[in-house]
């Protein structure tokens, strides 16, 4: 059984769908990526597993249980985390309170993973008591994500962690996201550095107009000319 | 030194006990703020009503023996008050404000909601108790502190109430207690996240409806204990804290909205602005009169106390074109 499944979903902010009919499968173990166009419904896949929009049709389970249309304050404590794209930290507070507020929904000794993310992340150990609104691009995003491994999640989904990086950060970034993997927590990420993304992918999902394209593992889609042709800038 | 002290009493007391209440008041409307980004008008009127509801309860204590000849019993009764208010506050959340909210109502339908709360409190305050007036102090003294300057020639004395110096107490352990509330616990944390980041917050599995209640409970609670010291410190009557709802916005406006160190920052300066603008510095100036080029007129203030008012509107336009945010950098809309 896959950890999370998504069955032919469809969904949308109200208006017309933007997803018709995704289908998606990701394992513990697994890197899943999603690339495509602008406007293919990669960020929106996400938010539809986070309960951010509505899923019209389709099902979403995560392990085992159908989870489509749960809130975010139902999900985190199920094992699921979302870092988004933009305004992802909270700016006017330490990055150590940063970290807390990700482990809002637990009530037992959140320290060792806080330990544990600080020994992921050292350089957030140096500024847990700046604000994170001072913090550069590079590190506010190992903020963030601190902040969504702090409920210790199963799966962290990420939109666009390497979005508006210089290309030495945005290496770093996907090294520590392959560092959270090995710690055993599963990714799915939507890139617009989808070459480079796809590399370290088990799992890649090429979405356009709302609808799966291609799916395989990242080495098979970069392999694949029609991919690399259409998607990939050739 | 005469003239110093009178200075004293008449601006540094007046000021701080202007002040603190500017700053009760300010706390709740800029939390509110920073959670439901609406400017919540009634803030005023559930001033007012804390200040009933203390009223009816000093009345009640007062009629079943309940009284300390040390505290005023207003002071006595006004944790009762300020949670009944809190209540209250919930109810309204409830009844008016949640469903807008549901809705997905933007901010200035919130207001003109806040706009009707005002009528619908000011007019249920009118129904009970009529437009009177009512005093806390019907059958109890005010005791009036008198601290004698001990220097030669000095005739003056320090003077404030019991009820102004209590209230200044009473609002720095409301400061202490936010501030502890709002930096060591963990919903008073998600409070400031939420105001921060509330899609975040949200992401976060932060119950924000809890974070909602909680803050209806401390901004009703305060208001209660701003509405209830203003009471006490003047007389109560239906009206009572809606004509200081102004000041206490641009209070929370000049601190930087949703931010509430801003608003005790700003209630304070607005507080003290007012009382320094409205002091008579002839008094000051006498000593030294024979030396001005000019003669030296009777009263010679800032404004009139009629115009009181627009002094808050003056250090808003000044703090504003100097900082567009407020002092501590609040929201921006």
């Amino acid at each position: 059984m896959a950890l999370l499944d998504i069955k032919d979903v469809v969904g949308g902010y109200g208006g017309a769908p933007i997803l018709n009919g995704v289908n998606l499968a990701i394992e513990q173990s697994d890197i899943g990526v999603i690339v495509g166009p602008n406007g293919a419904g990669k960020s929106t896949t996400l938010k539809a597993i986070f309960g951010l929009l509505k899923v019209s049709e389709g099902s979403i389970s995560f392990q085992g249980d159908e989870i489509q249309n749960s809130l975010p304050d139902k999900l985190v404590p199920r094992g699921l985390s979302f870092v988004p794209q933009e305004k992802n930290v909270f700016t006017s507070m330490s990055v150590e309170e940063n970290l807390e507020m990700g482990a809002f929904t637990r009530s037992d000794d959140f320290r060792p993973t806080m330990e544990w993310v600080y020994e992921m992340f050292p350089v957030l150990r140096e500024k847990r008591r700046q604000p994170a609104g001072e913090l550069s691009g590079g590190q506010r995003q190992m903020v963030a994500m601190g902040r969504a491994l702090m409920s210790q999640p199963k799966l962290l989904l990420l939109d666009e962690p390497s979005a508006g990086l210089s290309p030495r950060y945005v290496i770093e970034i996907f090294e520590q996201i392959v560092k959270v993997n090995k710690a055993g927590v599963a990714i799915l990420m939507v890139e617009q550095n989808a070459r480079q993304a796809l590399a370290f992918a088990s799992r890649g999902f090429v979405l356009a107009t709302g609808k799966n394209r291609f799916t395989g593992t990242g080495q098979e889609l970069i392999a694949d000319p029609e991919v690399a042709k259409s998607f990939l800038g050739g | 030194m005469n003239e110093l002290i009178f200075f004293f009493n008449n601006v540094v007391v007046a000021g701080v006990v202007l002040g603190s209440i500017y700053a009760v008041g300010a706390i709740g409307v800029t939390l509110i703020f920073g959670i439901l980004r609406f400017a919540h008008f009634a803030h005023g009127d559930m001033m007012t009503m804390g200040a009933f509801i203390a009223f009816l309860l000093a009345m009640a204590a007062t009629a079943l023996g309940i009284t300390t000849p040390i505290v005023p019993t207003g002071f006595l009764v006004l944790p009762v008050a300020m949670i009944l208010a809190a209540f209250i506050a919930l109810g309204l959340d409830k009844g008016f404000y949640a469903p807008l909210r549901k809705r997905g109502a933007r901010p200035v339908t919130m207001l003109i909601a806040s706009i009707g709360v005002t009528l619908i409190i000011q007019g249920a305050i009118r129904l009970f108790f009529g437009s009177g007036t009512y005093s806390f102090f019907q059958t109890e003294q005010k005791q009036l502190i008198r601290i004698p300057v001990p220097l030669e020639g000095v005739t003056r004395t320090i003077n404030f109430t019991q009820p102004q110096l209590l209230m200044v107490l009473c609002t720095a352990v409301a400061v202490l207690a936010l501030h502890f509330f709002l930096t060591r616990s963990r919903l008073g944390k998600a409070m400031r996240a939420m105001a921060d980041n509330a899609d975040l917050a949200q992401v976060s599995g932060i119950n924000t409806k809890l974070v909602v209640r909680v803050t209806w409970i401390i901004a009703g609670s305060l208001a209660a204990m701003a509405g209830t010291m203003l009471a006490l410190d003047v007389n109560l009557k239906p009206d009572l804290a809606f004509n200081i709802v102004l000041p206490i916005f641009a209070a929370a406006i000049v601190g930087g909205l949703g931010q509430s160190y801003g608003a005790i920052a700003g209630g304070f300066l607005i507080g003290f602005a007012e009382t320094l603008a409205i002091f008579n510095w002839s008094v000051l100036l006498r000593p030294i009169a024979g030396a001005l080029p000019f003669e030296l007129p009777a009263t010679l203030a800032v404004v009139p106390t009629e115009y009181k008012l627009t002094v808050a509107f003056v250090i808003l336009v000044v703090v504003l074109l100097w900082r567009p945010t407020g002092i501590f950098k609040g929201a921006s809309s």
